[in-house]
């Protein structure tokens, strides 16, 4: 592990370069083979350099080069930056900056590797490692996977530390005075007779001086910005409605655009006749995409009007066209030619089960849609051989390089601005709303388009969460389960994503699996099996992926076999549960809600806990049966992220993904039809409202021994949560999602 | 046609059935109100019309009658309205989409009860949709501005 170490450390120097008026700060990369994002303005010999920091005459700009889609992680990353540099964080100015492989996404990768998560073996540590250097080779700047924290946590605060000594050396430099006898204080040196020399006035000095290559960190007692709750830098913006999303994006002469793509997703488009267009105001043209058109116009409405009236033939879907014949594929999958891993595998399942009184279960999901509250769109300009993009998107560094493909120009000469996103949750990882702006902005005469889908189209052309169904078999012994069988079927979200990447989709999914295996409970005979279902419908992430179902599917049969013991399902868990900060999370969460106390009649509480992105998170969620039907009443979450960087950003973020997955289990499905998609907008598939959200308590612990990020791991224990809690009260269970099939809810 | 939006007047030359949405946002570069669903299902696009909220992806512009005012004619980041300042205090918005939507429903409500109980948020609020589930600071945002606009 020395040596893996020692090159994934090398990944990590700090560099400075001059800008005009200026220097930036930020990391050389190993070997780098990296196009510098700054590269206009910088010295020769400082190409390779990546900013996290620049400091000109406007003042200190950090750069954060992950999508902002609501998570807060601008801000995080800001005040990592900022903790280090010693700047008043209302004084900094926070951008996303360009499409750099060099803001490659490390974790995101390491996390795709089949260990369990809480395994902190000699082996899962040093492949862990190794894979710095191919995350890096691929050279993905992504967001998901809740890794943005993890990934940025010794980046920005190095970056900070270094620029910070950096100025301090040129001030010393500047003054002719010993370095070791100056300080700083919100962003500015300050001399031993207490003058000020504020850092941009530093700035140009410091662009010759080379950073210290491994500059010290602050010891966390000495922290001011991080573990408090900060302003977040987009809270005014997103307040007085002067957030910039791409929907926003304006440019003189710009066109407007919409698409209209085969519904049976992926088919062909064999004829259009856009006549009726024709004679309406403002349209401009129509364009064939291939599977489907793209209408110019002068305006979005009359884009959208006119695209309507196109008429279109359509071939037929390339899968099975309905949601049964969907299913049917997955329900087949569960043979040994489709197993796809066994990740737990303790004990003797078979023989524990063999003869013994046992419970058997099958439970399933739907397909469902992000359904972002913003609908794909994105700008783009193609002039002179050089492409502008304006999208909001979770994967710039792709973006780029299917711009270039698509408009036929080298990447070097395409720039990718990401906008706040109107949302993402997974779907901003493709950017097939990406591609056909391309596509149009070749046929506009070099003037910019933005293409913005109807929210039908939208709602219909998603990249959606697969189906899955999983069979499980069970036996307790003395209040205990001993045998515990899951089998879980799914086509495989990273060989979907994979294989549109142009990556090797060979080895196991472990996210079939995730969130139900590698989860840390001491039952004797424990196994955990994924099959992976033929790919069908186009997929990909989904928050939290494949925890989205299994937190479903493993917290409920946990909840069946506590009830087959008749026993406390917590107290169950309490006692079965390996792993320290897992423990603390339930014992948290009982405590919150006052597990075990009194409840009126037709009330009931579920517990559920999954591990999931290396945060143990337990929810414990309250009902009540009333006349109009069945009510959220209260939901508690206990989640342990190691270091809480930021308490109210945590708190909102797991309240937010326990709202996202109540959604699901509520009510979310998506449905097929000769192909084509069925619910289109969202009075047929639509999010939970403000009168369905319970009150929420959120305790954030950090017993954990990692850094963790926060956007998924409070979406999986919600369904079984609730699940569980209909059952306390109603003694109904319910292994079908969503539930409003099956009861009806306020 | 002529319309008046946050105090100013504009000529405007489209058809009467286009929705004022879209008048707002491609004609005028007002880009405060967002588009969510285009029939009236989520509120991101609410704006005043005469004080009152309106779902303007679904009102043709040519039956408007009265003043338009968006989240931008209500305060600006230089002086935001009570309600918006409750919004950054409680720090509500997340992905921030549909937050133009929420504020500007919640100043409508706001100007004829402010006193709400949470049934009553509940009920003037439940048209507008949040995808990243920012409800529990949205009530307490809301509380705490009806408290600023009672002077309490
Ligand atoms: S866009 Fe108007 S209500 Fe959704
Ligand atoms: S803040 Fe994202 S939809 Fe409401």
């Amino acid at each position: 592990m020395g040596k893996l170490k020692t090159i994934a450390r090398r990944t990590f120097l700090i560099g400075s370069a001059g800008i005009v008026g200026g220097v930036v700060f930020g990391y050389w990369k190993y070997k780098t083979p990296y196009d510098n994002p700054l590269r206009a303005g910088l010295d020769e010999g400082a190409s390779a350099l990546t900013p996290y920091v620049k400091i000109d005459e406007n003042g200190v700009t950090i750069i954060t080069p992950r999508a902002e889609m609501g998570q807060g992680v601008h801000t995080t990353l800001a005040a990592m930056v900022a903790e280090e540099l010693d700047v008043a964080f209302d004084e900094i100015k926070v951008e996303h900056g360009p499409a750099s492989s060099a803001y490659y996404n490390e974790v995101a990768l390491a996390d795709g590797l089949p260990f369990a998560p809480t395994d902190r073996s000699w082996l899962a540590e040093t492949v862990r490692a190794a894979v710095a250097i191919p995350a890096k080779l691929i050279g993905m700047q992504a967001t998901g996977g809740s890794s943005t924290t993890p990934d940025g946590y010794e980046k920005m605060r190095k970056a900070g530390a270094a620029a910070r000594l950096v100025l301090i050396e040129a001030a010393a430099q500047k003054l002719d005075v010993d370095a070791g006898t100056l300080k700083t204080k919100n962003g500015a040196v300050i001399t031993p007779s207490g003058d000020r020399h504020s850092y941009e006035s530093l700035a140009v000095v410091a662009a010759g001086i080379e950073p210290p290559a491994d500059p010290p960190l602050k010891p966390q007692s000495e922290w001011r910005y991080l573990g408090k709750s900060m302003p977040r830098v987009d809270a005014v913006a997103k307040s007085t409605g002067t957030a910039e999303y791409s929907i926003d994006v304006r440019l003189s002469e710009m066109l407007y655009a919409t698409v209209k793509m085969n519904p049976r997703l992926g088919g062909a488009m064999t004829a259009y006749d856009d006549s009726a267009a024709k004679e309406m105001r403002g349209y401009v043209k129509t364009i064939d995409i291939g599977g489907g058109i793209a209408v110019i116009a002068d305006n979005t409405w009359r884009a959208f009007e006119a695209a309507k009236a196109v008429e279109c033939t359509w071939a037929d879907a390339p899968y099975p066209p309905s949601t049964e014949a969907i299913f049917a594929t997955v329900e087949a999958s569960f043979t040994d030619e489709q197993r796809d891993n066994r990740l737990t595998d303790i004990g003797d399942v078979d023989a524990a089960l063999d003869g013994a009184v046992h419970i058997e279960a099958e439970y399933r999901v739907p397909i469902l849609a992000h359904a972002t509250m913003e609908p794909m769109n994105a700008v783009a300009w193609l002039r002179d051989g050089k492409l502008d993009i304006w999208a909001g998107n979770q994967f710039p560094t792709k973006a780029k390089e299917d711009g270039a493909a698509i408009a036929g120009i080298d990447p070097e000469q395409v720039s990718v601005h990401t906008t706040y996103l109107g949302g993402g949750f997974g779907r901003r990882v493709e950017l097939d709303f990406i591609q056909y702006a391309v596509q149009v902005a070749k046929e506009t005469d070099g003037k910019p388009v933005k293409v913005t889908w109807s929210r039908e189209e939208d709602m219909c052309h998603d990249f959606y969460r697969p189906p899955a169904i999983a069979r499980f078999r069970g036996a307790v012994e003395d209040g205990t389960p001993n045998a515990y069988d899951g089998k879980i079927a799914s086509p495989s979200v990273l060989e979907a994503m994979s294989g549109r990447l142009g990556l090797p989709t060979a080895g196991p999914d472990k996210l079939i699996v995730d969130g139900a295996y590698g989860q840390p409970y001491a039952i004797t005979n424990y196994r955990i099996t994924g099959y992976r279902a033929p790919p069908s419908i186009p997929i990909s992430s989904w928050r939290s992926v494949g925890a989205s179902y299994n937190g479903f599917f493993h917290e409920s049969f946990m909840d069946e076999l506590a009830h087959a013991a008749e026993t406390d399902p917590l107290e169950m868990r309490l006692r079965l549960i390996n792993h320290d900060a897992s423990r603390k999370v339930l014992e948290a969460v009982g405590e919150m809600s006052s597990w075990g106390g009194p409840l009126a009649a037709g009330k009931g509480r579920g517990v559920a806990f999954t591990l999931s992105f290396n945060v143990p998170t337990a929810e414990v969620i309250e009902v009540s049966m009333t006349e109009e039907g069945l009510k959220v009443d209260k939901a508690w979450i206990a989640a342990d992220v190691g270091t809480a960087l930021d308490p109210s950003i945590l708190e909102a973020q797991l309240s937010s993904g326990l709202i996202y997955g109540l959604t699901a289990a509520i009510q979310g499905e998506i449905t097929l039809e000769d192909g084509e998609v069925q619910q289109t907008n969202f009075h047929d598939y639509d999010g939970l409202r403000i009168n369905q959200t319970p009150e929420i308590a959120v305790s954030v612990l950090e017993n954990g021994d990692r850094i963790t990020g926060i956007g998924e791991p409070g979406t999986p224990p919600a369904p079984a949560a609730l699940a569980n809690a209909i059952f306390a009260a109603t003694g109904q269970r319910i292994r079908e999602l969503p539930l409003n099939k099956h009861l009806d809810f306020v | 046609m002529q319309l008046k939006v946050n105090g100013q007047v504009h000529d405007v030359d489209v058809e009467p059935d286009m929705p004022l949405l879209w008048v707002l946002r491609d004609e005028l570069g007002i880009t405060g109100p967002k588009f969510g669903c285009g029939i009236a299902m989520c509120g991101a696009c609410t704006v005043h019309v005469d004080g009152v909220a309106e779902r303007s992806c679904s009102l043709p512009v040519g039956d408007v009658e009265g003043d338009v005012v968006t989240i931008e004619g209500l305060g600006t980041p230089a002086a935001m309205n009570a309600v918006q300042a409750a919004w950054v205090k409680h720090q509500v918005a997340q992905c921030g989409y549909c937050q133009s939507g929420q504020i500007m429903n919640a100043a409508a409500f706001l100007a004829e009860n402010t006193d709400p109980s949470d049934a009553d948020i509940d009920d003037a609020m439940s048209g507008n949709l949040c995808r990243c589930g920012t409800y529990p600071r949205i009530r307490a945002a809301i509380k705490s501005a009806a408290a600023t606009l009672r002077g309490a």
